[in-house]
């Protein structure tokens, strides 16, 4: 599909892109809200004092599984590979969990939202967490975790 | 007014957890590959951030010209400015993290419909950290 680079979808990563972007757009035009998945997941949660009411919080939190669930039946399922060990789970869990609470967005608030809103504080974030990915993943492979 | 704003807010993460499925974004595997310069590198992230610029960056030139959301009182937007020391050192932690289990919070809670132990392991931990965030700077 994409020369050099086997696995890539190109397509499909372009057709999801624009429905995540869809969402993000209703969520503004019609919410007057961010669709920033971490905040509204710590508001759905109880464990954020600020935000959107709750309802809308916990509608668009559930809404994440059934989207995915819809696809999963109408396709031939959705690959998912996840770490064998559950260490990579629970320390990377944490490190989002207070990572994202701290810097007051993930990909989906700072990447998606901020970015195309050319916002200062997101365009910094998002290079911050990018290259802190990159970083440590690079780090994991040099120490043959990968 | 709260039903039609609920009902918008969940077709809205449907919308969004069908994207994350369809784009490849719902495997840890394949986000971890696009953050791995020095394995296989797999480019599918970069598409699907570009993807969703396009609705967005239009989105954000209509809202300018909107006095109000279609379905709420007012626009409730965070602020663009003032970057500082909390926002670096979170979204250095944050960007760890995602590294470690290839998850960010949107495809962590998709995958609970398609891989509900390990999705369910990670928010778990994810919570857990957002608690640690709450008791330790409220």
């Amino acid at each position: 599909m994409l020369p050099g680079f086997p696995d890539a979808m190109p397509l499909q990563g372009l057709a999801g892109g624009l429905m995540i972007g869809l969402s993000a757009a209703i969520m503004l035009l019609a919410l007057g809200r961010i669709a920033g998945v971490s905040g509204l997941a710590a508001r759905a949660t109880g464990l954020s004092a600020s935000g959107a009411p709750r309802g809308i919080a916990i509608a668009f939190i559930l809404g994440l599984p059934l989207g995915a669930l819809l696809i999963s039946v109408i396709s031939d399922g959705v690959q998912t590979t996840f770490p064998i060990s559950p260490w990579p789970l629970i320390i990377g869990g944490l490190l989002v969990g207070f990572g994202t609470r701290l810097g007051s967005g993930c990909t989906s608030g700072h990447g998606v939202c901020g970015m195309s809103r050319l916002s200062p504080r997101s365009l910094f974030a998002t290079a911050m967490f990018m290259a802190s990915g990159f970083v440590t993943v690079g780090l994991l492979r040099m120490g043959g975790w990968l | 007014m709260v039903v039609k704003q609920t009902a918008i807010a969940l077709a809205a993460g449907l919308i969004f957890g069908a994207g994350l499925a369809v784009s490849g974004m719902a495997d840890p595997q394949r986000v971890q590959a696009f953050l791995d310069l020095f394995g296989a590198w797999d480019p599918t992230l970069a598409f699907v951030m570009g993807g969703a610029m396009i609705p967005m960056a239009i989105a954000w030139r209509i809202q300018r010209r909107m006095a109000t959301p279609a379905a709420a009182g007012k626009f409730e937007l965070p602020g663009t400015t003032g970057i500082d020391r909390r926002l670096a050192i979170g979204a250095l932690i944050f960007g760890a993290g995602w590294g470690i289990g290839g998850l960010c919070p949107g495809p962590a809670i998709a995958d609970l419909a398609i891989a509900p132990a390990p999705a369910a392991m990670f928010i778990a931990a994810m919570l857990a950290g957002m608690v640690v965030h709450k008791f330790a700077f409220r």
